[in-house]
């Protein structure tokens, strides 16, 4: 049992410490009313700034090479979403687009077209003396790649960010009523430019982590929809941090699941693995009726 | 930079079979998601989904092209029209039903009911519909009775274009002469103020424009498999569900705006084909300049708005 347990519990949380990030960046976002539909563009950006960065200069740069990128592409989202006041459904989407087309286009111009795609070394897991030994816990949780042990930092200090300091209850603030946060002295659109810059960030370091942990090489349209995903862990996660966080340990064991089913020889088309989480989304939203936590200013512009 | 350009342009217009079988049959599709989001978008219903409606109306009139092939040719394209429009409804119902049953936010629902389009036809070509050889990911070539007819004899230039032109005449004419028309501008207008001062049902007609945007989605992929490719594959489109959002909102939301500006973005992906050939730029570019054009008009609108509003104030404060 352990054999199959241990592999499939240490692949959900390869696979949710990318989606954690990615959902912890646009749940800021959204507390401060924003809703970042461009997160799938900033992913697939910080993928290939990852992937350039750590082949000029190591892996350290391409995190941050990949954080980078990520804010990069979404400062044009809060160009026009912060300053220009447009739609942000619309110019989230145009950003995602264009973070797909301009990765897709920057790869084939920088490393050519067809061939042997482009490697780079991946960080090894890091198994934490002692903690590692704990039957079944110590390798799924404490033998994993660096990001991961930054996710368990980031998390409890989001939490307790957002909901003590006074820049998390401006944050807070500005998503439920805007006007009364500026009545008191806040700036929302500061606020919200800087939740934008922080969630370019985790959305670039989203796919670094894809790239620098997981896959080693960029792929166009590697990102897979997982922008889209993050926002529907937000959503399940209800606005808060841990829910977040838990949201996204069930959609990484939602894609892992495939690996406990070929470990078991079923004999099932693989698109069923595929579609799986996408289809657990839809499921989840709809069970959710009702309950909603959702920012008084989301979407709002 | 110009060789790309010229490239570009010989690609989309440098000649009569450059305009008729490749910038107007890029065109088509556009030309229908255009018109499927166009009309979403003007009840509220932010349909991000039009990929996926195409992909299940591709697949259902691929359905019916194999299994139905005994019939006669017109027959059997009118069964794989209808087949196409039923199944991008049906899929769009999904996330209509979801917004209307469960609060389902559609901008999200869409978008993952894209993803599971994508694997549906990545099965459906491996297993139920795939070629009896079973070596490609692919269906096998329809009979020539499901071959949608050609417009112009040596030209590329399909059916689905004339349907196009037809429905977005149509459309127009019913978003500003009938009844529910007006109803459905006015759901788009101030859905509360429909409600109140209209006495419109709101929740029904933004159900009815989720589904007539999926069943023109889906009928943009049965004309895609019977006018172009003549068979299922996985990479049908390249993305011409997203591109829509953008040729949409460029026309500004207008049924006969969106003609222009499907054949506009029409000519560009089939210019951006010609350009990797010819010039060596990855055609990837073209999905940079649709997603600039969309930021452009955005901010265009935006600032007319406000450039009218101010102007509106200034005449009320000299009054």
């Amino acid at each position: 049992m352990e054999a199959i347990l241990v592999p499939f519990l240490q692949a959900t949380i390869r696979t949710a410490t990318p989606l954690a990030f990615a959902a912890l960046g646009e749940q800021v976002a959204e507390r401060a009313g924003v809703i970042f539909l461009g997160l799938e563009g900033a992913i697939i950006a910080g993928c290939l700034g990852a992937l350039v960065a750590s082949g000029l200069a190591g892996p350290v740069a391409g995190f941050a090479g990949g954080i980078g990128a990520g804010m990069l592409l979404t400062a044009v989202f809060a160009f026009f979403v912060v300053r220009l006041r447009t739609d942000q459904i619309i110019a989230g989407t145009a950003v995602t687009m264009l973070g797909l087309g301009l990765t897709g286009a920057l790869y084939r111009g920088l490393f050519g077209t067809g061939g042997a795609a482009l490697g780079t070394p991946t960080v090894a897991p890091i198994a934490l003396p002692g903690l590692s030994q704990i039957p079944v816990i110590g390798p799924t949780l404490f033998h994993q790649p660096l990001p991961t042990y930054g996710l368990y930092l980031l998390v409890p200090a989001l939490a307790w960010w957002i909901r003590r300091t006074h820049a998390g209850l401006a944050l807070r603030a500005t998503g439920e009523h805007a006007e009364a946060a500026a009545a008191a002295g806040i700036a929302p659109a500061r606020v919200r430019l800087a939740a934008l810059a922080f969630t370019g960030a985790m959305g670039g370091l989203c796919g670094a982590t894809l790239v620098l942990a997981q896959v080693g090489t960029f792929s166009e349209g590697m990102s897979a929809g997982r922008g889209f995903i993050a926002i529907a862990i937000v959503v399940l996660g209800r606005w808060s941090v841990w829910g977040t966080a838990g949201a996204s340990l069930l959609f990484g064991g939602a894609f892992a699941l495939q690996y406990l089913f070929q470990a078991a020889g079923l004999a099932l088309p693989y698109q069923l693995f595929t579609a799986f989480p996408y289809v657990l989304t839809l499921l989840l939203l709809a069970l959710q009726r009702g309950r909603t936590a959702a920012p008084a200013e989301l979407g709002r512009s | 930079m110009t060789d790309a350009l010229l490239a570009l342009l010989d690609g989309a217009f440098g000649s009569s079979y450059a305009i008729l079988s490749a910038t107007l049959v890029r065109a088509t599709p556009l030309l229908l998601l255009g018109l499927a989001v166009t009309l979403a978008f003007r009840a509220g219903v932010l349909n991000i989904g039009a990929e996926g409606q195409l992909i299940v109306g591709a697949i259902a009139a691929s359905a019916v092209a194999l299994g139905l092939d005994a019939l006669p040719r017109p027959v059997l394209v009118a069964a794989m029209a209808v087949a196409g429009a039923a199944a991008g409804a049906s899929w769009a119902g999904i996330a209509a039903v979801l917004r209307r049953r469960f609060g389902v936010l559609e901008v999200i629902s869409t978008i993952m009911l894209n993803f599971i389009a994508l694997a549906l036809v990545g099965w459906m070509v491996r297993g139920p519909l795939q070629e009896p050889t079973h070596v490609y990911p692919q269906s096998p070539t329809f009979a020539s009775q499901a071959h949608w007819p050609f417009l112009i004899p040596g030209q590329r230039l399909h059916l689905g274009f004339a349907l196009g032109i037809v429905l977005a005449i149509g459309a127009w004419a019913w978003l500003a002469f009938s009844a529910s028309g007006l109803r459905v501008r006015l759901v788009g207008a101030g859905a509360r103020a429909a409600a109140s001062a209209g006495g419109i049902d709101v929740a029904r007609t933004t159900f009815g424009m989720f589904l007539l945007s999926g069943a023109l989605a889906g009928l943009a992929g049965a004309s895609e498999v019977g006018g172009v490719t003549f068979a299922l594959y996985e990479g049908l489109s390249p993305g011409y569900g997203y591109t829509a959002i953008a040729v949409a909102l460029l026309a500004r939301l207008d049924p006969r705006w969106v003609i222009a500006s499907a054949i506009l973005f029409g000519a560009l992906e089939a210019g951006a084909a010609a350009m990797q050939r010819d010039a060596g730029v990855p055609s990837v570019v073209v999905q940079v300049f649709v997603a600039l054009t969309v930021l452009v008009v955005l901010a265009a609108t935006q600032l007319g708005a406000e450039s009218r509003a101010r102007a509106a104030i200034a005449r009320a404060e000299e009054a």
